[in-house]
């Protein structure tokens, strides 16, 4: 009993297979794995399920994956323009991924690949390092102008390159964190309330009627977490486009 | 949360007299003693730290997100979005073709409404026409009669009018010779006197002048 209520249990990795190792490093298949494999196959079976009918008038199912489609389309499109067309698979990969990680998070018992800060932070520091990547190959160094705006003075323009320079180096950090830390909170306050509703819940019938504010809280909260696990994967995807918006079209 | 709450309360009762500042100078660490007992305690001394931080489970994450997400990139780009886009564009496809046979079938009909409202306008324009043409070789026809009926009845008119004019003449000649004889008689009926005729007529027009 100690350890459901415990918040932080469920963010535990434990092995499924392995204990594997390359280059000395530990691989083993655990948890978290697992659950960004059912990720994958969730987004693949269900865009592929959404595909197969082809209907000119979509069914329920194929209406989903066109919106889906279409939503993130739409976005890098209009974020990107015409020059964002061949980043539009993965910024649909990180949406989707990062969508159906949240909500995969909000089953009970499922493990939530995106409270791990190291799974969200590799995801940001590849976007940023792709947005580096793609502005040195279509820019040239030219490109390392972005941390150097026009129109402001020279006595000031070192302190403003810093600025930018920091301003762009915390992207990585900002844009982890920020998945990182409201699928951690969240789940964390949501499993604190429902703690508080079992330990209440056990003390007899004044505790269970002292249960019932925690349980409209979880309730609550349940309905927020779900609003937060789509907001989050939209965040992610926009923010992506916005970034690589800077190593497409650099006019500073 | 109840967790601070009770690191706070155990703070302040293990440091009751010393007052405030104390009290809350001795709670983080307290906070950070009760997190560390409560999480081996939880954890059964798997790992030790916090799961999202314990960094031995990085290189397994990493590894199996390269492994998924690549997977996914490439499930999505090369299968899943492509079909997706083929329905869409297939759509698209079907929509722009049937608006487009739509509005040529409304062109269609708007030429044919066109040609019909100028076939009618035409048949208008053309009865109008010989309506017209019409009216007015009637309007000629009745002026021509009346014109030749106009003057033959002048010339009726006149005819009759010389003829009136003779028959006056005559009638007053008539009367000049009337007056003359009935004059002779009664010159010889009163005087007894034979006035001859032409005498008569010579004292009627001495009196008429």
């Amino acid at each position: 009993m100690a350890q459901g209520i415990d918040p932080i249990h469920q963010f535990q990795l434990h092995d499924l297979a392995g204990p594997w190792n390359i280059a000395g490093y530990e691989i083993s298949f655990t948890n978290s794995a697992l659950f960004m494999g059912i990720a994958v196959g969730v987004v693949t079976l269900t865009l592929l399920a959404a595909a197969s009918r082809a209907a000119l008038v979509p069914g329920r199912l194929q209406s989903v994956g066109e919106l889906w489609y279409e939503f993130i389309h739409n976005m890098v499109r209009n974020v990107l323009g015409a020059e964002g067309k061949p980043f539009f698979p993965l910024v649909f990969s990180l949406f989707s991924f990062v969508l159906v990680a949240n909500l995969l998070g909000m089953f009970p018992y499922f493990f939530t690949v995106t409270s791990h800060v190291v799974v969200t932070g590799t995801l940001a520091v590849f976007v940023v390092g792709l947005v580096v990547v793609v502005g040195i190959v279509k820019h040239g160094l030219g490109w390392f102008k972005l941390f150097v705006p026009h129109g402001v003075p020279m006595v000031i323009l070192p302190f403003i390159s810093l600025i930018e320079v920091i301003s762009f180096l915390s992207r990585p950090v900002s844009l982890g964190l920020r998945l990182f830390g409201n699928m951690l909170a969240g789940h964390i306050v949501l499993k604190v309330f429902a703690g508080f509703v079992v330990l209440l819940g056990s003390m007899g019938l004044g505790g269970i009627v002292g249960a019932i504010a925690p349980l409209g809280m979880a309730v609550a909260l349940t309905a927020l977490e779900f609003l937060v696990a789509f907001l989050q994967a939209f965040v992610f995807a926009i923010l992506t486009c916005v970034y690589l918006n800077d190593a497409l079209h650099t006019h500073h | 949360m109840s967790q601070s709450t009770l690191v706070v309360a155990e703070a302040t009762t293990e440091a009751p007299a010393t007052g405030e500042a104390p009290a809350e100078g001795t709670a983080p660490a307290g906070g950070e003693a009760g997190h560390g007992t409560e999480s081996t305690g939880a954890e059964g001394g798997h790992h030790g730290a916090f799961p999202p931080m314990d960094a031995q489970s990085f290189p397994s994450q990493i590894f199996w997100l390269v492994v998924f997400f690549g997977l996914l990139y490439l499930l999505m780009s090369k299968l899943a979005l492509p079909r997706m886009a083929a329905v869409l564009n297939n759509r698209h496809k079907t929509l722009e073709a049937d608006l487009s046979k739509a509005s040529a079938l409304k062109n269609e009909t708007e030429s044919a409404i066109k040609s019909y409202e100028k076939a009618l306008a035409d048949a208008r324009a053309k009865a109008q026409g010989i309506a017209t043409e019409t009216r007015a070789r009637m309007t000629a026809e009745v002026e021509g009669e009346r014109s030749k009926l106009e003057t033959s009845v002048a010339a009726k008119i006149a005819a009759a009018e010389t003829r009136i004019a003779g028959l006056k003449e005559q009638a007053m000649k008539d009367v000049g010779e009337v007056a003359a004889e009935t004059a002779a008689d009664i010159v010889a009926e009163l005087t007894g006197a034979q006035v001859s005729k032409a005498d008569a007529a010579k004292a009627i027009a001495g009196l008429k002048g």
